[in-house]
């Protein structure tokens, strides 16, 4: 994989908040390349500060230490070429679909016709073609993270994050998504940096799933998975897989 | 395989419920033997919940009935123990205030209490946390103290509601096998809902596969596979890929 385009280069980014007497370190000097149109995971068991760094990539937080390049250029703060879907739906309840998926376009002054032909075209993607005038309250678990995902692609970022944006669903309507997030992904290449705790989940979707430890968090593995997609759960291949990532990663209770 | 002569502890027959005009569970029968471990799984939406609540006598029925050792079923009479999805211990008490309260409330005798206290503290390994707040603890600790706290009242039937829903794997597994560990030293009976079909198989002596509203049992589904079961072996693939067809509609 030598020849792939690195989009994203992370140099030691290093994280700490200041405590009374003392600094917790959360993120410990995380270096990482992320390369074009590729589906990375991240892997992390709970609290072990894959959301900080998270944040930090998508600029909603400012590293202690280390640097971070998006083709090559610094880039410091937020960016519209990186996309966020958060782990909670976030979205505006006052607002229907439609105009919650258009609403990046929105603030950014795309007339009306353009910016609303653009949700369309991923709320159909998303399947939710006939929900468009519907309130987030109106609709099921799945379908709200779905109008999340409409929403961060109508931005059209061209780095996608997603921050454990199953975490919420039961273990079925989960596989349905994760499935549908493959389809889509297929369909409008992206980079995309999916965090998960779920080792199942990243052995699905990744195509590098990156191991980090309990907090502060550092890369402990990166895992090159070329299963063939639609990956099989119950295959051979795919459970030894998950069991080696899963013996190799920190137990928090 | 020898003979499963356990007798029947919980005989469900005809239940049957409705709400409105939306008929929810249709004529469902069952036996749970004593000390049995029984997983219900079924789709998303197939109302499992108003089962268990049926279970729990939360729920009265429209028709059909509920028998704990041939005796229609009375919570004031009969213990029925119940573990939420969220964890739900009381955040006033600590640990081991916790794993006691009920054990007071059913007002047994107070040597009865700590003996019951100390097996479990010392089967989760609770030792270093027996003075703590459930607000020091993580999730997956508190949860593990109230499924201690539901196995202390040694009920008639222990009723689980995906108690490990939101857990990742490595901790699943482990967590799951402390429950078998509790449940194979104090001999409960156990009813334990999932969605999740992999876990369903890890678990149970037998799966209830319900189907969409108005739900029925698709099937009832005897498990032999001997413990500590291998989640790669061919036979336990089989079993979870069978039971996921019945129910797919992802």
């Amino acid at each position: 994989m030598g020849q792939q385009k690195v989009r994203l280069h992370i140099e030691n980014i290093t994280k700490e908040f200041p405590l009374k007497n003392d600094r917790l370190a959360v993120v410990d000097k995380i270096s990482l390349d992320v390369y074009d149109n590729e589906f990375l995971v991240l892997l992390g068991p709970g609290h072990c500060g894959k959301s900080v760094f998270l944040n930090i990539l998508a600029g909603l937080e400012q590293p202690t230490g280390g640097t971070m390049e998006l083709d090559g250029k610094p880039v410091t703060g937020t960016d519209p070429r990186i996309g966020m879907v958060f782990q909670k739906w976030s979205l505006l309840p006052w607002k229907t679909v439609m105009e919650n998926t258009e609403i990046g376009p929105k603030f950014r002054g795309v007339d009306k016709k353009t910016r609303r032909a653009k949700a369309q075209e991923y709320i159909d993607l998303v399947g939710l073609h006939g929900f468009e005038n519907a309130y987030p309250s109106q609709l099921s678990g799945g379908m709200k993270q779905r109008v999340g995902i409409a929403r961060a692609y109508a931005n059209d970022p061209e780095i996608l994050i997603m921050d454990e944006p199953f975490g919420a669903l039961d273990a079925q309507t989960r596989y349905s998504m994760e499935e549908e997030i493959i389809k889509i992904w297929q369909k409008q290449k992206r980079t995309v940096i999916f965090v998960t705790n779920n080792i199942e989940e990243a052995v699905y979707l990744g195509d590098r799933i990156v191991l980090f430890s309990s907090r502060p968090a550092r890369i402990k593995e990166i895992y090159t998975n070329t299963l063939k997609r639609p990956r099989d759960m119950v295959s051979k291949e795919f459970l030894e897989l998950r069991t080696t990532i899963s013996d190799h990663s920190d137990l928090a209770l | 395989m020898t003979e499963d002569n356990r007798e029947a502890k919980v005989q469900v027959r005809h239940l049957t419920k409705c709400f409105g005009k939306l008929h929810v569970l249709d004529d469902i029968s069952f036996d749970i033997k004593k000390g049995e471990f029984v997983c219900v799984v079924g789709p998303t939406g197939c109302g499992k919940t108003t089962f268990l609540n049926l279970l729990t006598k939360i729920y009265e029925p429209t028709s059909g009935e509920l028998r704990i050792d041939g005796e229609l079923a009375d919570p004031k009479k009969h213990n029925l123990a119940f573990v939420f999805q969220e964890p739900s211990a009381y955040p006033w008490l600590t640990v081991e205030e916790n794993l006691r309260f009920g054990l007071k409330i059913k007002r047994l005798p107070k040597k009865t209490i700590e003996e019951r206290v100390e097996k479990i503290i010392r089967l989760l390994g609770l030792e270093k946390f027996r003075n703590s707040y459930p607000s020091d603890l993580s999730a997956s600790t508190e949860q593990r103290v109230i499924i201690g706290r539901a196995f202390a009242m040694e009920p008639d039937l222990l009723l689980m509601d995906e108690p490990y829903a939101q857990m990742d794997i490595k901790l699943r597994f482990y967590l799951e096998d402390e429950v078998l560990r509790l449940w194979r030293e104090i001999g409960t009976t156990v009813v334990f809902i999932t969605h999740n079909i992999e876990e369903a198989v890890y678990l149970s002596e037998k799966v209830l596969i319900l189907s969409n509203k108005p739900t029925t049992i698709k099937e009832e589904l005897k498990n032999t596979l001997p413990y500590p079961r291998d989640i790669t072996s061919r036979d336990f693939i089989d079993l979870r890929t069978h039971i996921t067809d019945q129910i797919k509609w992802w």
